[in-house]
């Protein structure tokens, strides 16, 4: 605790004053403006609404839409988080072990990170789009019929590999800190032992970088749940048919192209439901820090 | 950083971690290098696959047209328009960011006053309120308010952060009490204690999170979609989306290679240039 303090008493206010107006408008006035629409229905015309208790939220549950779209995300998230990490602490593992050039490889591996999630999906649909993409070519000439704006797990594939791609980056430069982090003496020690780098690394590095990937399987779940709006919408717009609707895209597309208001509302809620189930997930069993910027 | 780790192999095995690594880098580093690539071909070359691996002649031409505004599907606006609404965004928020978390940390770790662990946890509450889950109501919001359309529509619903806060927070917490004694002894007020003593040290603070928020701010997508309406507003990830059409024969794929890569360059430079801070930032702020 600290001791010495600045006595003033008007100023301390003054200085919170600008976060705190941001965050009354901007977070909790809309936030509690989703909790009162979710439990109200407008008319054909918006003109009025009526309460309706947790109407709204039953509806929601029980629309076969909203299942699809809660197995979509399930799905998507976990093909992202897994691929992503374990890709990354592969690639960890490789830098650790080389000598010469780890810093031109990181410099290589951090690009990106620095690129907006839907630009990648649009790379990746240049790259692999059926009629001119020059990666999508060979799968052609190879007699797969390779075709993500009409095939569902095409395009599941498709938007899995931009999200994993650009993720991959962030994952492997907390592997390599995490690695780093790891007492040399216990990997001396195993090495006098004469364990086998497979042997140690399943027992001894592994284990101790679970801090690390608890925490980067929180942030990549919630990467792939909010982050990868972009690839969704830029991308494959929730199609062909719902095959990529995340529930994300599912809220935007409730809310701003049907505008169906309550509904809308009603997922927020359950969104938020959800990530505050995830923080307190990870303070309860990491007591680390989720990043949102 | 040079030392290898006790189990690291020799000769063959240290080899196969290079072919790993060089691979590896290919895969990540690939997508950006053909952007860059497609972006000096001409529209005819781009739509017959393969695409060459080396440079084309276009590069001058495709450079040129596209920032002269050619792009007619949003409207002509020209890309240095769109990168000035995209650097003025990104610098808004990782700039008021800064300011504004700065201040709030300062207010709650040097002073004491009623209420003050409530507003802490105000801030951080919002940790759990990513602006995804309150798109609709932010969006009435805005609207009330009349900043459609406009940089600080743009720039202020993403400008509270509770991360920063926390991590200002934390960082001034560590400064000792002595230190703040002695400046108080000297007869520094509020003012010049933040000025001569807390703000040198924490400029290495402020790089990694100025790094961080400019990528964030940079890379918004679903805020921007849903704030600008006008063309001249859009910033160049949503110009972008709106000038692609895989299903459209029309779409001039030589300038939308352009876009992409001036929509790429500035976040990786800053991040490429930035990285000592960047890495040792986002590792230690985010544990």
């Amino acid at each position: 605790m600290r001791r010495t303090v600045f006595p003033h008493k008007l100023l301390p206010w003054l200085l919170l004053a600008p976060q705190l107006a941001i965050t009354l408008i901007f977070f909790y006035w809309p936030a509690g403006q989703a909790f009162r629409q979710s439990m109200l229905r407008e008319d054909a015309f918006g003109l009025k609404s009526t309460f309706v208790g947790l109407a709204n939220f039953r509806k929601v549950l029980g629309d076969p839409n909203y299942l699809n779209a809660v197995q979509v995300t399930a799905v998507f998230s976990a093909l992202v988080a897994l691929f992503a990490m374990a890709i990354a602490l592969f690639l960890a593992v490789q830098a650790e072990k080389v000598i010469r050039g780890k810093g031109f490889y990181r410099t290589l591996m951090i690009w990106p990170y620095a690129v907006a999630p839907a630009i990648a999906g649009m790379l990746w649909l240049f790259m692999f789009n059926p009629s001119f993409g020059t990666l999508a070519w060979p799968l052609r000439q190879m007699g797969i019929h390779w075709n993500p704006l009409l095939d569902g797990d095409h395009a599941m594939i498709l938007v899995v590999a931009a999200a994993t791609w650009k993720q991959i980056s962030y994952n492997f430069l907390f592997f390599v800190a995490g690695l780093q982090a790891i007492p040399r003496s216990l990997l001396e020690a195993a090495a006098i032992d004469g364990a086998s780098r497979r042997h140690a690394f399943w027992t001894i590095v592994f284990p101790l970088l679970t801090p690390t990937t608890f925490f980067l399987l929180v942030v990549n779940t919630v990467y792939a749940l909010f982050d990868t709006f972009g690839i969704i919408h830029a991308v494959t717009g929730g199609g062909p048919g719902k095959a990529t609707e995340t529930l994300v895209y599912k809220v935007y597309n409730d809310g701003f192209v049907n505008l169906i208001m309550g509904d809308s509302a009603a997922q927020s809620v359950i969104l938020m439901i959800i990530v505050i189930a995830l923080t307190a997930f990870q303070f309860r069993f990491i007591e680390r820090r989720v990043h949102y910027g | 950083m040079a030392e290898a780790s006790p189990l690291a192999p020799r000769g063959a095995g240290r080899l196969v971690a290079h072919f790993w690594m060089v691979l590896g880098v290919i895969v990540v580093a690939f997508p950006v290098y053909y952007v860059f690539i497609a972006s000096t071909h001409s529209t005819q070359t781009i739509l017959r696959p393969p695409l060459p691996l080396l440079p084309g002649a276009e590069a001058a031409q495709n450079y040129s047209d596209a920032f002269s505004g050619g792009i007619s599907r949003i409207g002509g606006v020209s890309l240095w328009r769109l990168l000035a609404n995209t650097t003025i965004v990104a610098m808004g928020i990782a700039l008021g960011k800064i300011a504004i978390s700065m201040a709030s940390a300062y207010a709650i770790v040097f002073f004491r006053f009623p209420l003050r662990m409530a507003c802490f946890w105000l801030i951080f509450i919002t940790l759990m309120l990513p602006v995804e889950v309150r798109i609709q109501p932010t969006y009435k919001v805005m609207v009330d308010l009349g900043l459609i359309d406009t940089y600080p529509g743009l720039i202020l619903p993403l400008i509270a952060s509770a991360t920063a806060t926390l991590l200002f927070r934390q960082f001034f917490m560590t400064i000792p009490d002595e230190l703040l004694e002695a400046a108080r002894v000297d007869g520094a007020g509020p003012w010049r204690f933040f000025r001569d003593i807390l703000w040198p040290l924490s400029l290495t603070n402020v790089a990694a999170i100025f790094v961080i928020q400019f990528i964030y701010g940079w890379t918004q997508y679903l805020w921007p979609l849903l704030v600008t309406n006008s063309n001249d507003m859009n910033t160049i990830v949503i110009a972008l989306k709106k000038m692609i059409s895989f299903a459209d024969a029309d779409t001039p794929w030589n300038l939308v290679m352009v876009t992409s890569v001036l929509a790429i360059l500035p976040p990786i430079l800053v991040v490429v240039l930035m990285q000592r801070w960047f890495v040792k930032g986002l590792v230690e702020t985010e544990k």
